[in-house]
């Protein structure tokens, strides 16, 4: 296991939680974090890694919108959207220490209400283009890597779960050639990059 | 109220830690910079709590089961098909419809994070996002069905499909006996969340809403 997020297999998480306790706060997290997707300072794969690299001890006491908020404070700052400063100014606004000053005309990027259908209708293609040949095909046996793949950056993004490295399996679906999250989430392009020495 | 830890790559523990203020907090200087509009979030909460949801899935399930016709082209191109239909959206390019049969159960998952088709079934439920069902289902899928009260076929097998990060998976319930002739959107009725899942089978006709 490279991170706390990949918990497929793992024992002793007990019985599934069956309520559904959906709070104003958390729909405001899910609908922060999308219109700061469209401010386009980051893509949707670096959105699931930010969320992976909080520290283990939060990602496992955070309920899942602590986690995406959370995540998102960092990737604004990382990013350079926001600084330092504004998250503590943030804090002394959320605590009413300080009022708002009446912001300025809306930037350019941010998603205006007139378009939050239209934008979360829109249908994004995760196909790579370049005549990319496919080295395996359905119903071929196939090995998986025993190791995290990202060669990027140890413990970086990846979507090969821990239960399935080094296990023997049967390819039972083509579903073209895609972006590959590892080197997208570290924002280093769509396709691998070869290592530099 | 004390901050838990300072580091340097953690910046949101600068934030306040209980979630509704760390929330407001981020909210609070996004729009005072201008750089998110309070209407946009309101806008985008209207939009998954009102007009894009679970029946969007279940007009698709119901017309593949009235129509067998749609149901084979479905299978050739999910993602056609189901755009055909006006049902599009946040990773809605690369979605594929597994079919329940009486030889096969299928349920999905994500273990990794909460990969879900938002397009067909609206945000995700709570317990999909829970530790105990993302570690569970690829373990023992059999007991998590148990637990949500899903009678397998004798024989039946499990097949669980564990959503890589653009690949959206929507089950295909089986049809209830004694809905021959049922209109589409009567069959919608039948067609619940948790059924697209895997963790539901569909209502059966005494039991609709």
């Amino acid at each position: 296991m490279s991170r706390i997020h990949d918990m497929g297999g793992r024992f002793g998480d007990g019985l599934i939680p069956e309520k559904d306790d959906s709070q104003v706060w958390q729909a405001k997290a899910l609908a922060t974090t999308l219109a700061c997707g469209a401010l386009g300072a980051w893509n949707i794969d670096a959105g699931r890694h930010a969320r992976e690299a909080l520290v283990p001890r939060d990602y496992a006491r955070f309920s899942d919108y602590e986690k995406w908020v959370s995540a998102l404070a960092d990737l604004l700052v990382t990013r350079g959207v926001l600084t330092v400063e504004d998250l503590v100014r943030a804090r002394q606004l959320a605590l009413g220490e300080t009022q708002p000053a009446a912001p300025a005309r809306l930037c350019d990027t941010a998603l205006r209400a007139a378009d939050v259908l239209a934008s979360q209708r829109k249908v994004v293609p995760y196909t790579r283009a370049g005549g990319l040949v496919a080295l395996f095909r359905g119903g071929d046996r196939v090995r998986a890597a025993s190791y995290n793949p990202n060669q990027r950056k140890p413990g970086g993004h990846t979507r090969l779960p821990a239960y399935a490295m080094g296990r023997i399996g049967t390819v039972k679906l083509y579903h073209d050639s895609h972006v590959l999250p590892d080197s997208n989430a570290q924002l280093h392009g769509a396709g691998p990059v070869a290592e530099r020495s | 109220m004390p901050h838990d830890h300072h580091d340097h790559d953690h910046p949101h523990s600068l934030l306040p830690s209980d979630p509704e203020l760390r929330v407001r907090a981020l909210e609070s200087i996004l729009v005072e910079k201008s750089l998110v509009d309070p209407a946009a979030l309101n806008a985008l909460i209207d939009t998954y709590e009102n007009k894009i949801g679970p029946r969007n899935g279940a007009r698709v399930v119901a017309r593949a089961w009235a129509d067998a016709e749609f149901k084979a082209q479905r299978f050739a191109d999910g993602t056609e098909t189901i755009a055909r239909m006006g049902v599009h959206g946040r990773q809605s390019k690369h979605m594929v419809a597994v079919e329940n049969t009486p030889d096969q159960h299928n349920m999905v998952v994500c273990t990794l994070c909460n990969c879900y088709p938002w397009a067909t079934l609206g945000i995700p439920p709570n317990w999909y996002k829970s530790d105990a069902y993302r570690s569970r289902a690829v373990r023992e899928p059999r007991a998590v069905l148990d637990e949500f009260g899903v009678a397998l076929l004798p024989d039946q097998k499990v097949r669980v499909w564990d959503s890589t990060a653009e690949v959206r998976y929507l089950v295909l319930p089986m049809r209830p006996t004694g809905t021959e002739g049922w209109s589409a959107e009567a069959l919608a009725d039948l067609v619940s969340r948790n059924s697209m899942i895997g963790t539901a089978l569909a209502t059966p006709p005494g039991d609709a809403p």
